[in-house]
């Protein structure tokens, strides 16, 4: 089957850099399956888990937390804000996660509906983020 | 004439500075490699992320409503100088050429009556700025006790940067950092945020393979938000690069300040040794001396 080259990177490391036959990415406006030969696209991402599939089977999960995707027919760049394998998140630490995105959020009554929007996305991730962690 | 006791225990304590630098050294070594890693580990995303703005630049370029974290405020009074330096010392010149650049960029600025202030990351450019320009200081960051500078805390400055700006305290802002060239050369450079440069030369070359392919991407959602979005992020991604930048210098340049002193310190002890050894032979040759004439006398 057809491939296309996925990277994967996060500011701190380069995770992923290969071929591969689709991958399904968390768009911020509903997720997306991307197969080699697709429109040239700048999608901004959402948390969520990205889903790569190689030889007919989803091969691996990584979670991420937001960020941007670049699909050329050839190739497909994924920059995330924050991205980790799915078998290694810690529920702990999703759970923490959600309880800070919800007291930041409680408290931005008084902000600007762009603050509280991005607190809003904040919390969706974190708790996407928890419920990736729990699946896995 | 120093005396033998003396001289014995300049000679020690200079032994003991020297095992004390060649450690540091040794360890400013091993640290060097790390910072090195975490710096090449931060470049494709910067990358990438160069050549997505590259591209979203174009799509947007001539939109009156373009952020302004892309092009600025449209005046050019005020100016934020972000200085980022080491957070210890005995690191050779490091900090002062960093220090003594930024002083200059300042006296420049404010010569051409603009409004400066300053924003210092890293506690010893901040100590040596503060001596002349404190009534400038908008910030200092330090990362003292801190094992490794992560995205995280270059997001957090970042989010300060943006806030500054939205709420009009600055119109122009540059990062002041020592480049890391190689291990013996860290240069102190100056780099613009916003308005935020793109690299379009760098774009062309980079898509040259799909033609103009560049300019045919779709948005999703559009154009503007993505700009939105990704503007902040390059922001935190460059004074990410710039401090990671600045470690791998610092470390370079402490290695280098330590592997000098180390020779220093073997020099002084050379010089020590021959002094004792010739003051000890003084000492017996004038005994000697004492004795046989006694013995002649009798």
């Amino acid at each position: 089957m057809a491939t296309f080259d996925l990277e994967l990177v996060s500011p701190e490391k380069l995770l992923l850099s290969r071929p591969v036959e689709m991958a399904i990415i968390p768009a911020a406006e509903g997720e997306m399956g991307v197969l080699p030969g697709m429109a040239p696209m700048i999608v901004a991402l959402k948390g969520g888990v990205i889903r790569v599939q190689e030889n007919g089977a989803i091969t691996e999960k990584l979670f991420v937390m937001g960020g941007f995707a670049e699909i050329t027919p050839t190739r497909v760049t994924v920059l995330a804000d924050e991205a980790t394998p799915v078998a290694q998140l810690s529920r702990a630490k999703a759970a923490e996660r959600v309880r800070e995105a919800e007291a930041a959020y409680s408290g931005t009554a008084a902000a600007t509906p762009e603050e509280r929007e991005l607190t809003m996305d904040r919390l969706l991730a974190a708790r996407e983020m928890e419920a990736a962690a729990e699946a896995a | 004439m120093a005396n033998l006791k003396e001289l014995r225990g300049r000679i020690n304590s200079v032994k003991s500075t020297r095992k004390i630098t060649q450690a540091m050294k040794m360890v400013a070594a091993a640290k060097l490699r790390r910072a090195q890693q975490q710096a090449e580990a931060a470049r494709p995303f910067a990358e990438r992320m160069a050549r997505m703005l590259a591209s979203l630049g174009q799509a947007v370029a001539g939109n009156p409503d373009a952020p302004t974290l892309l092009v600025g405020t449209g005046r050019d009074q005020t100016h934020l100088l972000i200085v980022v330096s080491g957070e210890r010392g005995l690191a050779g010149a490091f900090n002062t050429n960093v220090g003594r650049y930024a002083r200059t960029r300042i006296r420049e600025l404010e010569a051409q009556g603009k409004t400066v202030k300053v924003l210092a990351v890293g506690r010893k450019a901040a100590a040596y700025l503060k001596r002349e320009f404190a009534s400038r200081f908008v910030g200092e960051i330090s990362f003292q006790g801190k094992k490794q500078v992560g995205f995280a805390e270059a997001q957090e400055i970042a989010l300060r940067v943006t806030g500054m700006l939205e709420a009009g305290e600055f119109d122009v802002c540059t990062l002041i950092f020592n480049h890391f060239r190689n291990v013996i050369s860290q240069i102190p450079t100056a780099q613009q945020l916003i308005p935020a440069q793109l690299p379009e030369v760098e774009a062309t070359a980079a898509n040259g393979a799909q033609g103009d392919a560049a300019a045919w991407y779709e948005y999703e959602p559009d154009e503007a938000t993505i700009l939105a979005q990704i503007l902040p992020k390059n922001l935190a991604i460059q004074i990410y690069r710039a401090i990671l930048d600045s470690a791998a210098g610092f470390y370079g340049s402490q290695m280098n300040a330590m592997d000098n002193a180390t020779r220093n310190a073997g020099e002084m002890i050379n010089k020590l040794t021959l002094k004792y050894n010739r003051t000890r032979q003084a000492n017996i040759t004038s005994e000697l001396i004492e004795i046989i004439s006694g013995a002649e006398a009798l």
